[in-house]
């Protein structure tokens, strides 16, 4: 057996007091190899971030290392002073992080940035400098490489930029790689990607990797083995086939069954023979921004009781079309329908009429609740709005409050005391408040770990075949759109490139784009 | 109760709160704790802790019209407590309805507004008060509309860009497609979400105000006379500051330390705001 690149044994970072558990991480041991990637895996709150900060040695203030030790050559870097650290960083560790975009400066060109960590750790020339630089671009396989020296950040895109924080993470040719969630903020096919560059590391380069990511599809497309996290402790380590495919802990096992799969639920299928009115029909819709056009001609049609998911990754649009049928914004050609009535041409108390039948759950369950306000008066305002009395509209958000699995004393509590599930649910009883006939969900289930994701879906489902409502479900994730449309459409650059019932489209994709879009859902075929 | 513990607990706002509630407490009660009339003529120039031919005892010394020092201060501190909250108060009224309405509006209405404000925040303050106490005259009500004139405009433009970030939210798209009106979204959706660093400004502004009262009464333009007020007893006892210092310092003393608690707990409560935020 090869010696462990990085050893850590029985860390524990302690909480301050008053924290909802004593320790962030508590008594975590664990080894990454060279030519290995070792996942870890949590939902939020599982002190994974914080376990990969005490790593670097910069645990977030407030919080403070127990006890334990990280041995790495010989060395326990946690008894290393700040000195000595920075010295440790960038040419024994390399570190990527989740916001590329965040992780550059926006000052420097590509070129500078590189070439910066070399004078930082390096006596090189600065005609090596630039030749090393060169190169490490060219092995991220980014496009023109010249081009993208001379860039600055801004005039990249995400995943480039994030080729180039790997590129610099990796230019003292570091020992060990530490990735936290170095993808959650690209496209998947993007993601799909960068997975494969990190891939080719291990390989070529025999790197070892530390991956933190909270989707067990990365984890299934990447590691080698696996450490569960759950509140601070690792509840399972193992290879990833072991992990993935027989659980040892009942928390493993729950994480794997909520993942969601690209192969589509059953749904009962609409009657045959009568097609009923479509609740919400939009057709011919356009919308510039200023001369850049971003839809072309969107046409589409939902019926009560059913769910068209809009797929696509950032850039297609998609969210425009959500913004349109509030009509927060207006389209520039078009006509969007909702029960047979067009709306766009709507305005003061009519429109304000209308608004009650198009509600929207939105993606933000941090930024939709007004912190100042209480939950159940806040969802008695939304009945009230759409014509109940006071005492109809308080028993209605009591009722809607019970519907959404929350407790009745929830009435009188505000936003703050309630994870980012249950506040998911108190927006979605915020709609329903208002007895809408459809229903727009805008990503709404993106910012949730996959187990609260899991039940916010089921509990859509369910209410939306219960209520009969017509649902607009806008994803970037075709695994989500899986489980709960009965039609999908695929949007492309403000294009529909693709539409159809969801089994057609997910077993039988026409066009290239949604190819490529379910070859690279991360995971695919391991769930 | 909740919300004020954490607010308790920190020595800033209690230095701070103590001072600006004992000032307040001083004004309310002004009647209660002054000895003599802060008008009567008793007897010129009395040296603090000097007693009077008729028995009376001056704590702080009396002035060249012989009033008592310490009665006068008490009194003062009635003028200032209203005068400098009430422009305070009438300064943020304009200042939160202009900057609701450009910060949730934009555009052209938000253009204009700012543009105003920038011209009137483009003079220096000081000129700008005299200016206007000049042209109106020096009474209560025109010290009011002078502080209100020349703070509305930075009011306004905190609000402003405190209404163009909380617009952003989601929370505010959900009220507008559930068919909110849009006075109630800036008055019930917005307007509580500022509320945060608008007690900081508040506290520190209400401060200003106390000086610029002060300064307005140093330069003969702030209450006429003889209405007891800070600024106005050191101007009246700066001519003989030298042989009888009593007649300026203990109005100075009074001054700061009425804007130095403000400020204290101004920067306790933004501590507080501060910690609150990095919980969230």
């Amino acid at each position: 057996m090869t010696q462990p690149l990085l050893q850590i044994r029985n860390l524990s970072v302690a909480l301050p007091k008053g924290a909802d558990r004593p320790f962030a991480v508590h008594d975590v041991s664990l080894e990454v190899n060279p030519t290995e990637i070792l996942c870890i895996v949590g939902e939020s709150g599982s002190g994974k971030s914080v376990l990969t900060a005490a790593l670097m040695g910069a645990a977030p203030k407030g919080l403070r290392v127990a006890s334990g030790e990280v041995a790495m050559g010989g060395r326990d870097l946690l008894t290393l002073g700040e000195r000595q650290w920075r010295d440790i960083r960038g040419k024994d560790i390399g570190m990527i992080f989740q916001e590329p975009m965040a992780s550059l400066n926006p000052a420097l060109t590509v070129a500078q940035q590189i070439e910066e960590v070399f004078e930082l750790h390096s006596d090189f020339s600065r005609a090596e400098r630039a030749a090393r630089a060169r190169k490490l671009v060219e092995e991220m396989h980014l496009p023109e490489p010249d081009r993208i020296l001379r860039s600055y950040p801004h005039q990249l895109s995400g995943g480039q930029c994030q080729r180039v924080v790997i590129a610099m993470a990796l230019a003292m040719s570091p020992k060990l790689l530490i990735a936290d969630e170095p993808t959650t903020a690209l496209d998947v096919t993007t993601q799909a990607q960068v997975l494969k560059l990190i891939r080719e590391l291990r390989d070529n380069h025999g790197h070892g990797i530390i991956f933190i990511t909270h989707d067990l599809g990365v984890v299934a497309d990447i590691a080698d083995r696996i450490a569960v996290m759950r509140r601070g402790e690792v509840v399972e380590v193992g290879s990833a086939k072991q992990v993935l495919t027989a659980p040892q802990h009942d928390y493993t096992r729950a994480l794997i069954a909520a993942v969601p799969s690209l192969v589509p639920r059953d749904r009962a299928a609409a009657d045959a023979g009568a097609e009923p009115e479509p609740a919400l029909t939009v057709s011919a819709l356009n919308h510039s921004y200023g001369a850049k056009q971003v839809l072309h001609d969107i046409t589409l049609s939902v019926a009560p009781g059913r769910v068209l998911s809009i797929v696509g990754e950032s850039g297609s649009g998609k969210s425009t079309v959500a913004r349109n049928l509030i009509r927060l914004t207006d389209p520039t050609s078009g006509t969007i329908a909702v029960g047979g009535h067009a709306i766009l041409d709507l305005k003061g108390g009519a429109l304000r009429r209308v608004r009650r039948r198009i509600q929207m759950i939105f993606q933000d369950p941090f930024g939709s609740l007004n912190p100042r306000r209480k939950v159940g008066p806040m969802i008695a305002r939304a009945a009230m709005l759409s014509g109940a009395g006071r005492q109809e509209a308080v028993e209605r958000a009591k009722e809607l409050l019970e519907l959404v699995g929350l407790q009745r004393n929830a009435y009188d509590r505000r936003p703050a005391a309630f994870s980012g599930g249950q506040r998911q649910r108190i927006g979605i009883a915020r709609a329903l408040a208002m007895r809408p006939d459809v229903l727009i969900a805008d990503e709404s289930v993106s910012a949730l770990d996959v187990s609260v994701q899991a039940q916010v879906l089921d509990l859509l489902a369910d209410l939306q075949k219960r209520l009969s409502l017509a649902v607009v479900f806008i994803t970037h994730d075709l695994r989500v759109a899986a489980q709960i449309s009965d039609e999908i459409v695929v949007m492309s650059k403000g294009h529909v490139v693709e539409r159809g019932p969801a089994s057609e489209v997910l077993t039988r994709p026409q066009h290239p784009y949604t190819r490529d879009l379910i070859e690279a859902a991360p995971g695919r075929g391991a769930f | 109760m909740k919300l004020i513990v954490p607010y308790l607990t920190k020595p800033l706002v209690l230095t701070g709160g103590a001072l600006a509630f004992g000032w307040l407490l001083v004004a309310v009660l002004a009647p209660l704790i002054a000895p003599y009339d802060p008008l009567q003529t008793l007897q010129p120039l009395a040296k603090p802790m000097a007693h009077g031919a008729k028995g009376e005892f001056f704590l702080l010394g009396t002035d060249m019209l012989g009033r008592d020092i310490f009665s006068r201060l008490v009194w003062g501190a009635r003028t200032v407590v209203i005068y400098a909250t009430l422009a305070t108060l009438t300064a943020y009224a304009f200042g939160l309805l202009f900057g609701l309405i450009a910060g949730y509006a934009g555009g052209r209405t938000d253009a204009v507004l700012s543009f105003l404000a920038n011209v009137v925040l483009s003079f220096p303050v000081l000129v700008l008060y005299i200016v206007i106490i000049v042209v109106i005259g020096a009474s209560p009500v025109n010290i009011v509309i002078a502080v209100t004139f020349s703070s509305a405009p930075a009011i306004f433009r905190i609000v402003r860009g405190i209404t163009i970030d909380v617009a952003s939210r989601d929370f505010v798209k959900a009220a507008i497609t559930q068919g909110e009106s849009t006075l109630r979204i800036l008055f019930v959706d917005i307007l509580p979400n500022t509320t945060g660093p608008l007690a900081v400004d508040f506290c520190l502004r209400l401060g200003y105000t106390a000086i610029t009262i002060g300064t307005l009464g140093f330069l003969g333009l702030g209450l006429p006379p003889p209405t007891p007020d800070w600024g106005g007893m050191v101007n009246e006892g700066r001519a003989m500051a030298i042989a009888f210092p009593h007649l300026v310092i203990f109005p100075c003393i009074a001054i700061s330390s009425l804007t130095l608690g403000l400020s204290l707990l101004a920067d306790g409560l933004r501590e507080v705001n501060d910690a609150k935020e990095r919980q969230a």
